[in-house]
């Protein structure tokens, strides 16, 4: 069978101001109908590229430099790199024979414009169907993408559905004219692991369905090893390895797609097993003195609550109060790292904002210890304020929105010891310190943070949050924002600080496989609640709880043997109505921990909770 | 929906209560009145009667009383020597300078100046928006330095300036009549097919001049919008989907780049009135600019307070229209407010 796309000695260039900048050197590859091809790399290794070639959707200081894109359909074939890109063959093609879903699927629908309106765009424009029938197909197409009301989506707005649901929009939007060829640009991304599962299913469902040919863009070689037929692998701008996926992926040939498998955190790995960096970074950490050991815990949260109130939209109505945070108890000690681990929603967020006394519980106690025994964070003030802010710090997520543009790194790591009154002198040299802590070079001090990979801000947003000698780092999803290739090198390196500072962790993430990777103990949250807590191991090896169970089968295993059980992961399993019997809660019942083991602790409902004990 | 505009409403009520107190106290911070400066000055040159008259007019508008008093009875909540004849029954006091009602001295050039300015609006969006496409669509071309230094010039070049340059030419190539909205010989002729054609040929340099200030800032701002919607996602999907540039670009990135204008009215409205006073005193328009300065000069308190409460209203009506085109514009805004 000839194939659907057959890319030959594609290379792409842009346009910068040192020169012409080649993307892609002469790539060469072959998609064929109904099966699904997944193209790996990292960032920068021009795998968004040949999907934008592929529609002439290049940025516009890009231009294909040579190499044909061959697109065939019955008797048809068409060069596409022949064709103009704004030209009449070209918008032919795109939305209706070659179609396109994006990563962001908040910011690639318009907030302005009706789901349906967008969905039937590409309809109206291409067979000039009228609204009516238009709405009507769309209609149709959304209740394949497994909308729950159809009829009412088509009025809605894309700010008002959930990721996945705005996901399943776009891939309704994508396949409306039953495309040929679907490009899927890092489609699952941005998702939760759950509806990651989920959106996988739909795609390979729907591909059974209409025959359709996928080209997946991805990073994760999870969803890779899920749902493609046949793999290629990127490295920058060259197509290092290809061919069906059980041979590429056990037996993989080319150094760089070993490494790429042994630098994400896997379940399977052995107790004490370290990540191998695709490109190890050396950092030189000082053994610091550890703090004095403590009798008690070093954190302890107990039954904090917090609800919000959305205000009331008209004068008679009560306002609606959302519970964010229910009773939500937790126990850190010294020179541990606690795990909290939940989907968007879950009040994971809320949780450690409480901690960072960013914002005030409406009941319930944190305590912390800083040796002097514990006191309630919420009741500090004056001088034991500043001292506790000076004592836990905060690693953001995004490590480019975290840094100021304007400030150099040293300004950005002084910052908090001239705020903590440490001498100018002692700040020179603890930046530097810093910077080596970290693996960064300290000539990197006088730059600004635009001149540094993402890699490199996140450790730049670490050596900040050291600077002050905290003795507990708040990590809020540190690693989902950077490239594949260097999560291990920042899971790495927040180990080995934690071995030599003696610092505790509370990260929060919604991967369970980072967290598995870092965590002694880790509370799952679901709907503001605890519903299950365990030492790292007991959780994996033993999940009670069926929210934790759902969570843990929605992630998709890089390895070929774990393959992801799509009909265990179509049912909404964060619904506590629909958690199986002795789990099951009411709505507004709070249910109760109860130990299944010993430091394992599981959400039961009240009934079984009080019959037991 | 319904809830909201009328509690809107009633809060412009109350600030415009509250700018009214303002205006007052402003107006009658400096010492003294119009009728007082008249009669001391009336005095010195031993006229009887003019003085006689002048305190008729003093007793007549309370100007003996206490300020707030005559604050009370300026808005029409205290009965002055004719009852309660205030801002709220449509009375909007004496104009002692020219010795009219403020109605009829304001009258006719109230809508000349907003034909004037509106005209000035119309020519700034018919103009900034097709160049501003232009500029963002050919981004870093020649096509977009020349808009862009066109902009600046336009920017620079002082109205004044320009507007006595612009005179002088038309008055030489076109012989239109120096200054006014209309040739000075039917300036008390009724309103004929010749009069109309009149104003539409000499409104074109006060529009050319008003606008093109507006013209050049508009152009950046709108560039700079586009800038930013046309580099969003939602953007390459609509090209993804097949959509020819033009439309895809007005339906999406532009109609983004929207609401930052619309949010804007509110301020444009009130800029109708008082913002060209130094152009309509040099081409000479009857427009209320020159009229709004004047009273404050002379202290003409009732004058130069009608056109503030008047400059007043027109902001908070611009906002209140300025919000409800958002909110049709915009479902986010709508939603918020459900």
């Amino acid at each position: 069978m000839s194939p659907l796309l057959s890319i030959r000695d594609l290379a792409v260039a842009f346009r910068t101001e040192t020169g012409p900048f080649e993307a892609l050197h002469g790539l060469s590859l072959d998609v064929f109908q109904g099966r699904t091809l997944a193209l790996v790399g990292e960032s920068g290794s021009g795998k968004s590229v040949t999907a934008q070639a592929i529609l002439r959707i290049l940025p516009p200081a890009a231009a294909i430099s040579r190499g044909r894109i061959l697109f065939r359909e019955g008797e048809m074939e068409i060069d596409i790199a022949r064709l103009s890109a704004e030209g009449e063959a070209m918008r032919a093609i795109r939305g209706q024979r070659i179609a396109m879903i994006f990563q962001e699927p908040m910011t690639c629908l318009s907030p302005l414009h009706t789901v349906g309106d967008q969905i039937g765009e590409a309809l109206r424009l291409h067979t000039g169907a009228d609204r009516k029938e238009a709405d009507a197909r769309t209609e149709d197409a959304l209740a394949r993408v497994g909308f729950p009301d159809p009829h009412r989506a088509l009025r809605t707005y894309p700010f008002e559905l959930s990721g996945g649901l705005r996901q399943r929009a776009m891939i309704a939007m994508a396949l409306i004219l039953k495309p040929a060829l679907l490009v899927a640009d890092e489609p699952t991304t941005a998702l939760d692991v759950t509806t990651q599962a989920q959106i996988l299913a739909l795609l390979a469902r729907l591909q059974d369905e209409t025959g359709m040919a996928i080209l997946l863009i991805t990073h994760d070689l999870g969803v890779v090893a899920n749902i493609a037929h046949d793999v290629a692998v990127l490295y920058r701008g060259r197509l290092v390895e290809s061919g069906p996926r059980d041979t590429v992926m056990r037996a993989p040939g080319h150094a760089y797609l070993r490494a790429l498998l042994h630098a994400v955190p896997r379940f399977d790995m052995a107790p004490g097993e370290r990540l191998t960096p695709i490109r190890p970074a050396r950092a030189e950490i000082p053994k610091g003195q550890s703090p004095a050991p403590l009798t008690g815990p070093l954190l302890q949260v107990e039954g904090v609550s917090k609800s919000f109130t959305l205000r009331a939209g008209r004068l008679w109505q009560k306002p609606r109060i959302v519970h964010a945070v229910s009773d939500v108890s937790l126990r850190l000690a010294a020179g541990q790292t606690l795990g909290l681990v939940g989907e968007s929603g879950s009040g994971k967020t809320t949780v450690s904002k409480m901690i960072m006394r960013a914002l005030r519980p409406d009941s319930g106690r944190i305590l912390f210890d800083d040796g002097s025994g514990p006191r309630d964070v919420h009741a500090l003030s004056g001088d034991a304020l500043f001292a506790y802010r000076r004592t836990v710090q905060f690693v953001f997520q995004d490590p480019y929105a975290s840094l100021d543009p304007r400030m150099t790194v040293r300004q950005i790591l002084s910052e908090p010891m001239e705020i903590h009154g440490v001498p100018a002198a002692e700040r020179r040299e603890r930046c530097r310190a810093l910077m080596a802590m970290v693996g960064l070079e300290p000539n990197g001090l006088s730059r600004y943070p635009h001149a540094f990979s993402g890699g490199q801000r996140q450790r730049i947003g670490i050596a900040r949050a050291l600077a002050p000698k905290p003795r507990l780092l708040v990590l809020d999803e540190p690693v989902s924002a950077l490239d594949v290739s260097v999560q291990a090198q920042i899971l790495n390196l927040l180990k080995d600080l934690q071995a030599a500072l003696g610092l505790s962790y509370l990260i929060v993430s919604h991967n369970l496989a980072v967290i598995d990777y870092m965590a002694d103990t880790i509370s799952v949250m679901c709907r503001g609640r605890i519903v299950e807590e365990a030492p790292r191991a007991a959780l994996f090896r033993r999940p009670v709880h069926p929210y934790t169970r759902a969570l843990l089968a929605a992630v998709p295993d890089p390895s070929l043997d774990h393959p992801l059980d799509f009909a265990a992961v179509a049912g909404d399993q964060n619904d506590p109505a629909r958690w199986e019997d002795p789990f099951r809660l009411a709505p507004d019942e709070a249910g109760a921990m109860r130990a299944v083991e010993t430091g394992h602790r599981v959400r039961f409902g009240a009934a079984h909770a009080a019959e037991a004990a | 929906m319904i809830t909201q505009i009328l509690r809107r409403i009633v809060t412009m009520a109350m600030t415009l209560l509250v700018i009214s107190a303002l205006v007052f106290i402003i107006i009658k911070l400096p010492p003294g009145d119009y009728l007082t400066n008249r009669i001391m000055e009336l005095r010195a040159t031993g006229d009887a009667s003019s003085v006689a008259k002048a305190e008729l007019l003093i007793q007549q508008y309370g100007l003996d009383r206490p300020v707030w008093q005559q604050y009370l009875m300026w808005i029409g909540v205290m009965p002055g020597s004719v009852g309660f004849s205030g801002l709220l029954q449509g009375d909007w006091g004496w104009s002692f300078e020219y010795d009219k009602p403020v109605a009829d001295v304001v009258g006719d050039a109230l809508w000349l100046t907003l034909l004037i300015n509106l005209t000035a609006v119309v020519f700034v969006h018919l103009v900034a928006i097709p160049a501003a496409i232009y500029s963002a669509t050919h981004r870093n071309t020649a096509g977009d330095a020349v808009v862009t230094l066109l902009g600046y010039v336009g920017l620079a070049v002082p109205g004044f300036l320009l507007a006595l340059i612009l005179l002088f030419y038309a008055n030489r190539w076109f012989g239109l009549s120096i200054g006014g909205l209309y040739d000075s010989a039917l300036t008390n002729q009724p309103w004929t097919w010749e009069k109309i054609r009149s104003l539409l040929a000499h409104l074109i340099v006060p529009t050319l001049v008003i606008g093109l200030g507006g013209t050049a800032a508009m152009i950046r701002r709108m560039r700079a919008n586009l800038l930013d919607e046309l580099a969003k996602p939602y953007t390459v999907t609509a090209r993804a989907k097949g959509l020819p540039p033009l439309q895809a670009l007005l339906k999406y990135p532009f109609r983004m780049s929207l609401n930052p204008f619309v949010a804007d009215i509110g301020n444009l409205l009130p800029h109708l009135v008082s913002g060209s006073v130094l152009v309509s005193l040099v081409l000479s328009l009857p427009t209320v600019g020159p009229l709004l300065l004047e009273a404050l000069r002379n202290q003409d308190q009732f004058m130069a307070g009608f056109i503030l409460m008047f400059v007043a209203a027109l902001t908070l009506v611009g906002m209140l229209i300025s919000d409800l085109i958002l909110v049709w514009l915009d479902p986010r805004i709508r939603m918020g407010l459900r």
